[in-house]
């Protein structure tokens, strides 16, 4: 007789005693501490110094932004009287001109309304499985029109300057339009660059290499300083126009190398087979190449409107106030002073929740296409 | 009478077929597609260059380089080669493109080795670090560029303590809220002769690799190469430095009765710049690099062990090769991106070549266009230099194909 059925006082036919649970040396958090955490001495080492920065990191941050911060308050001096903490009180009463920065007040449900209808509009392109989704992909197509109806004003409706566009309506609005007309840009340059024209392929290939080579900022100043003189003396457009134009170019740079990468994933098989039906260039494009090649293209498409939508930040080095240029200037207030690191913390959480989801949706969707095959 | 209409109906008809034809013929198409390209665009451009010469011409402007040699008459807070405000334009152009280039510079070398670190930190099986790596990649990758710098910029000069009360590391270091003061060089007469020595022993060492390789490909013997190459590299330099007379003093900064004397000054918008620049790169290419390692495939691993290749052997030659194949490409990007964000310094007033001649010489002289024209192309050589180097180096690591 074994030892285990001694122990428990049972007797088992051979071959049908229960399994036992492993020794706790296999599993089971003590053997997994020991696997996971110290392992050998360099690993020991490092989970000791990672205990101790969370140490000295995690209750200094709590104490710092919850126990001793201070929600309510009407100036820098009233909050640091109550607590020696974080003073919220101050982005609580700025919240609206973080979000919507000059916008008329009277005409701010535009601003709520367009950013729902933007909401309906990414519906049918995020997810494939809405219901009655090509229909639904019309209304996006027409979206920016009517966003921008809505934004400007104009037949109808009380027309606002757009240098009164701030906050993050203003990242919104940049980053949105530079993606949507970046896309059908994008497409053209990509195409471009495999095309057997070589003149069609060098001016692609030098546009986009030239747009990836320059920092968007220097395209900024372009923008702000140099467009107007490419057009007719006396005619003067907006500036926001031309920072539009800017982004816009910037990104297709930044599609085109994208999209090509979706179109070099497509097998050659596909090109042939099309060539073989007898379908023209543009047919065989737009009914078999780009549908498939798009489809691939969409996380990385994800991934530079989280990169365009991060340097949005940038138009405030020409002047314009987007989220971090609102929080920058209230700093000049001399009733709030001194309270950068509030005002940065807000915005750094505020971008991190936007973009740390869209990554998570690229994700996602990266995942789900790779099963696919 | 009516063979002449008749003609004249079969000139019309055919007149369109022959286009037709010539159109449905794949060379001639090809060609007339990218004449056409050619003149829109040579219109547009005829257009708006046009525009360009009518605009100046009203605002009373020439369009000349002629202003890089008049004097800047503005200062500039770091400047590596000799500069005052009687200095050019050029000059100060030529100052920003060094500040542009040294923070490039310490930044791709600072994010590489953090990026490194913490890319092989998440993949090792401390399950804590790993985490907190994770959490530090997200964060950061997250977060806009700018909003790092402005952070770190703010607490530099808003938390940090003046320099009357600077904070001491071993008394050679001082951080202050007016930056970091390092012991600065004083380079002697004979330090030519250590810097010839550094030379000798890089070319040394690199004679040595080839030789060694060599002997093992024909003998299959192996030569203790690292621990030589070392020798040579720290030796050969110390001995000739002490034969020269210890040429090199160090001036060490000194904590005055209100202020901080000597030394070298990393100035807070320095600082802020590259550190801000490092972490955030350094964030991409850990992710890079992680999945650099991850991409070889298991069978490698079990592969050299099966051949009795000792493990660390294994990572060397094994492993990092094949990874870099798959690291180095996205990493060049990283590269690039990092010198391109340099540009955001203008937000803080550190002056690189935006801030220099884009910034305050294009207020100062008016001059748009040229100024403009400059900035873009001195980017656009720094980019083509990063990238022809990596692709030089990526073609020479590629794996040979037969």
């Amino acid at each position: 007789m074994s030892q285990a059925t001694m122990s428990s006082g049972q007797t088992y036919k051979p071959g049908e005693h229960p399994s036992l649970p492993p020794p706790s040396s296999v599993k089971g958090p003590i053997a997994w501490a020991k696997e996971n955490l110290f392992g050998s001495i360099t690993n020991t080492l490092l989970t000791l110094l990672a205990l101790y920065f969370l140490y000295k990191i995690i209750p200094a941050l709590a104490q710092w932004m919850y126990v001793d911060a201070v929600f309510t308050g009407e100036s820098r001096n009233d909050c640091r009287a109550q607590a020696p903490g974080a003073c919220w009180a101050f982005i609580g009463s700025r919240l609206k001109l973080f979000i919507y920065g000059f916008y008329p007040e009277p005409e701010r449900w535009r601003v709520n309304l367009s950013a729902v209808l933007l909401i309906l509009a990414l519906i049918p392109v995020l997810f494939d499985n809405v219901p009655h989704r090509g229909k639904a992909l019309i209304y996006s197509c027409v979206y920016p029109l009517i966003a921008a109806w809505l934004l400007v004003g104009g037949f109808g409706l009380t027309r606002v300057p757009t240098d009164q566009f701030g906050g993050l309506m203003l990242n919104v609005v940049i980053g949105v339009t530079g993606i949507v007309f970046s896309l059908p840009i994008g497409i053209c340059l990509a195409l471009g660059r495999r095309s057997n024209l070589p003149i069609i392929r060098i001016l692609s290939v030098s546009f986009i290499e030239f747009i990836r080579g320059v920092p968007l900022i220097t395209l900024l100043f372009v923008a702000a300083v140099m467009l107007s003189y490419f057009v007719p003396p006396g005619t003067n457009f907006d500036l926001l126009v031309r920072m539009l134009i800017m982004v816009t170019l910037f990104a297709s740079g930044y599609m085109a190398e994208v999209i090509r990468g979706g179109l070099q994933a497509i097998p050659r098989g596909q090109y042939e087979a099309a060539d073989a039906m007898g379908l023209k260039y543009w047919q065989s494009m737009r009914l078999i190449v780009l549908p498939q090649a798009l489809k691939i293209s969409i996380p990385g498409i994800v991934n530079t409107f989280i990169g365009l939508y991060k340097d949005t930040t940038l138009v405030i080095v020409i002047g314009r106030l987007d989220i971090l240029g609102i929080g920058n200037s209230s700093l000049a207030d001399s009733k709030w002073q001194g309270l950068s690191t509030e005002v940065y913390v807000f915005v750094a959480v505020f971008f991190f929740i936007s973009c740390f989801l869209m990554s998570r949706y690229s994700l996602y969707l990266e995942k789900k296409l790779h099963s696919g095959h | 009478m009516t063979t002449t209409v008749a003609k004249a109906g079969a000139g019309t008809v055919s007149e369109p077929n022959a286009l037709l034809t010539l159109w449905r013929n794949r060379k001639a198409r090809s060609v007339i597609i990218q004449v056409f390209t050619m003149a829109v665009l040579f219109s547009f451009l005829a257009y708006i260059i046009n525009n360009a010469v009518l605009n100046l011409q009203a605002l009373g402007k020439t369009f000349s380089f002629d202003f890089l040699n008049e004097p800047a008459s503005y200062d500039i807070n770091q400047t590596l080669i000799d500069y005052t405000s009687r200095s050019t334009h050029g000059r100060a152009m030529l100052v920003g493109i060094l500040n542009t280039a040294l923070v490039a510079f310490c930044g791709i070398i600072a994010a590489t080795i953090l990026g490194f670190l913490f890319g092989v930190i998440r993949l090792s099986n401390n399950w804590i670090a790993a985490k907190l790596v994770y959490v530090f990649v997200e964060v950061t990758r997250n977060v806009p560029l700018l909003l790092h710098i402005f952070l770190i910029h703010g607490i530099v000069i808003h938390t940090m303590p003046g320099a009357k009360n600077a904070i001491n590391i071993g008394d050679v270091i001082f951080l202050s809220n007016r930056g970091m003061t390092i012991p600065k060089p004083i380079f002697g007469d004979g330090i030519t002769f250590t810097v010839v020595a550094i030379a000798v022993a890089i070319a040394a060492i690199i004679a040595l690799w080839r030789w060694a390789k060599k002997v093992q490909e024909a003998t299959g013997k192996i030569y203790p190469v690292l621990s030589f190459s070392l020798a040579i590299f720290i030796g050969l330099p110390l001995i000739v430095f002490f034969a020269s007379g210890s040429p090199l003093t160090w001036e060490v900064p000194k904590l005055g009765r209100f202020n901080l004397r000597g030394g070298l000054v990393a100035i807070p918008e320095f600082l802020a710049l590259w550190l801000a620049l490092s972490l955030y790169t350094a964030a991409f290419i850990s992710e890079i690099v992680r999945a650099g390692i991850m991409a070889i495939n298991k069978g490698q691993w079990e592969a050299a062990s099966a051949l009795g290749v000792k493990r660390s052997w294994t990572l060397r030659l094994v492993i990092i090769p094949q990874a870099l194949r798959v690291i180095i490409p996205p990493l060049a990007s990283q590269y690039l991106n990092l010198t391109k964000n340099s540009s955001l310094a203008i937000a803080i007033g550190y002056m690189d070549i935006v801030a220099t001649i884009g910034g305050i010489s294009l207020m100062q002289t008016g001059k748009e266009m040229e100024t403009m024209i400059i900035v873009l192309f001195i980017y656009l050589c720094f980019s083509l230099t990063i990238s022809s180097f990596m692709n030089w180096y990526n073609k020479r690591i590629a794996l040979v194909e037969r």
